[in-house]
């Protein structure tokens, strides 16, 4: 019973992260577009004046597409049509769940790994799910009959097996390294320190394959410089251009999964997953309470500079909008203070022993946190890179795919492969 | 079959060993973009966004805004509906009717004038044409919108108000 209880809420958990990263993504993929620009953004939604920086309209963009009218072709296959969001939406946020997002959690003397599923192949479950999504795709650009939904439908495929095989030949050097396909072994791995100072993490062992990891990854999710099968100049809106209303908005969001699968994937392989270089669970249980005065203190002292930043903006905007926004400024910093007394009040209670258990759960959080937090930069990483690079040209991914990235993928896994023969592997 | 001026080295740049690695260049860029995003963030106020319904542009005096209608001293309209302006009008946009004047020396007056306002190109050419400088575009209106077709065809009384903005 306790360990349904268990999966069911790291299930819960690991669904919430995603699904809460999703509009919090969009919101940075619109935003820092904008500040990229060198324009504002959107700033306009606001809930009771409240703006949030941009941050109420993803939830307006949600009512909007749930209110739209579902426009369809006349001449779809209906049953895939309408089939198809869903799968491509299934498979990203199914690969969550063999991604280790935590060491274990000790709650009553039960030793809780936090993984949803420790798949014994769980790099393959991973391969294998992936490209399950790219049968998403087929089915909604061949299903909507739509020449250039089927163009972007065989772009996708083209593109998923090309870069479907230097995903798995770069995993497969850390496979050889690690010895295991069990994810959790391999963030277990990457605990380490090389030469007694480098952080063991795989992108320092394996940074060819880091490189060519990461480019299949943004080849897998369709992001920019590798978005051929929606190129908007050349096929309109590719697979997804027939979809309207709530089947769009789940491509969408599939897309912006995919991108937290891909950012996890990334983080869990070659930057450690929850590790955090140079303090070891050990040293973070014995340190706990310290650990916690200095979260606590950084929070007191980061509330109290947005309090002070909303409090200049309250002088300086004084009546600007003339409506509800006015009042923005003022909650904003009522709200950082108030979030700082919290902080300060929760620091002058000096939770420094916390006791064993309560070391072991900070611990586990504390890892869990600096999981997230890759997570978060790799995603921003994805946006940044879109506004950043140009598309490629469909020859040029080709091209990259086959002439560069394989010889460049099997060299590196000989060369693994000798260096592991020669010296053994991490076991 | 060969083009003048078209070598191959003209058209593919050759590039150094450093710039087809692309690993390098791509990081150049993210430092590009990411000064800009970091700028950005702390300088809010330089961004050459314009906040428009709370901000507006000032334009020169010779925009071309909405068209107005010029009165004469006895507040009738200049117009003496001699059909100038709607025959050069490109977008074929203004609609009159003359009628006689009770002034025998004035010979015609609009009972009707209207213009549709989406129609329209904004051209100026109607003003340069008008020989008694009885239609203008100096108002400086912009804000040109309606939630109907119909409200977009503004008429002679809506013209020759000074008070009237946008659309009807
Ligand atoms: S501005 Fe040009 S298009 Fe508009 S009414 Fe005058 S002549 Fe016609
Ligand atoms: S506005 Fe000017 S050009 Fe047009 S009909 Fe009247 S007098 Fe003639």
């Amino acid at each position: 019973m306790a360990i349904v209880l268990e999966s069911l809420a790291k299930i819960v958990f690991m669904f919430l992260l995603i699904m809460g990263m999703v509009p919090a993504l969009i919101w940075a993929e619109r935003k820092g577009a904008a500040y990229i620009q060198d324009r504002t953004g959107p700033n306009r939604a606001s809930i009771g004046g409240v703006r949030l920086a941009g941050l109420v309209h993803p939830i307006a963009d949600v009512l909007k597409l749930v209110f739209k009218e579902d426009v369809a072709p006349t001449n779809r296959h209906r049953a895939l049509y309408a089939l198809a969001p869903w799968v491509v939406m299934t498979v990203a946020v199914s690969t969550y769940a063999v991604i280790p997002f935590g060491d274990y959690l000790t709650i009553a003397g039960r030793k809780i790994p936090l993984v949803v599923a420790d798949l014994q192949v769980g790099l393959l479950y991973v391969l294998a799910v992936a490209s399950l999504g790219t049968y998403g795709i087929v089915l909604a650009g061949w299903a909507a009959n739509n020449k250039f939904t089927f163009l972007g439908g065989i772009r996708a495929t083209a593109q998923m097996i090309s870069y479907e095989i230097n995903m798995g030949l770069a995993i497969m050097g850390l496979m050889l390294i690690f010895g295991s396909l069990r994810l959790t072994d391999i963030v277990a791995g990457q605990g380490g320190l090389l030469f007694g100072w480098l952080p063991m993490w795989g992108v320092v062992l394996q940074p060819l394959g880091f490189v060519l990891f990461i480019t299949s990854v943004y080849a897998e999710t369709n992001r920019n410089p590798f978005d051929l099968p929606e190129g908007e100049s050349e096929i309109v809106a590719g697979y997804h251009l027939e979809y309207s209303s709530l089947k769009f908005a789940l491509f969408f969001m599939a897309e912006y999964c995919h991108m937290v699968v891909g950012a996890a994937m990334i983080s869990a392989l070659y930057f450690g997953g929850y590790q955090i270089p140079w303090l070891p669970r050990p040293m973070l249980e014995k340190h706990a309470g310290l650990l916690l005065q200095l979260v606590l203190g950084l929070t007191v002292a980061a509330s109290l500079l947005f309090a002070v930043l909303f409090l200049r903006r309250v002088q300086r905007e004084k009546g600007k909008f003339g409506d509800a926004r006015d009042r923005e400024p003022v909650l904003g910093a009522g709200f950082w203070i108030i979030v700082a007394l919290a902080a300060a009040g929760a620091f002058a209670l000096r939770p420094g022993d916390i006791g064993a258990t309560g070391a072991s759960v900070f611990a586990s959080l504390f890892q869990v946190g600096a999981f997230v937090g890759k997570v978060v930069f790799f995603a921003w990483l994805f946006i940044w890179v879109r506004w950043t690079l140009p598309r490629f040209r469909y020859d040029q991914l080709m091209r990259l795919g086959w002439k560069v990235m394989l010889p460049l993928g099997l060299a590196n896994l000989v060369g693994t492969a000798l260096v592991v023969a020669l010296i053994g592997n991490g076991k | 079959m060969s083009f003048e001026g078209l070598s191959k080295e003209s058209t593919e740049k050759r590039r150094s060993l450093l710039e087809s690695i692309y690993l390098w260049e791509v990081v150049k860029g993210l430092a590009v973009t990411g000064r800009h995003l970091v700028h950005n963030i702390f300088h809010t106020g330089d961004m050459p966004t314009m906040q428009y319904p709370e901000e507006k542009r000032v334009y020169s005096d010779r925009f071309r805004g909405r068209h107005r209608l010029m009165k004469r001293e006895d507040g009738t309209p200049r117009c003496v509906a001699c059909q100038m302006c709607s025959t050069y009008c490109p977008a074929d946009c203004i609609t009159i009717t003359a009628a006689e004047h009770p002034d025998p020396a004035i010979e015609k007056y609009p009972a009707t004038f209207d213009i549709d306002l989406l129609r329209c190109v904004y051209c100026g050419l109607c003003e340069e044409a008008c020989p008694c400088d009885a239609i203008r575009m100096d108002t400086g209106i912009y804000e040109i919108a309606a939630d109907s077709r119909d409200k977009f065809v503004v008429d002679k009384e809506f013209l020759l108000n000074e008070q009237t903005r946008g659309t009807r």
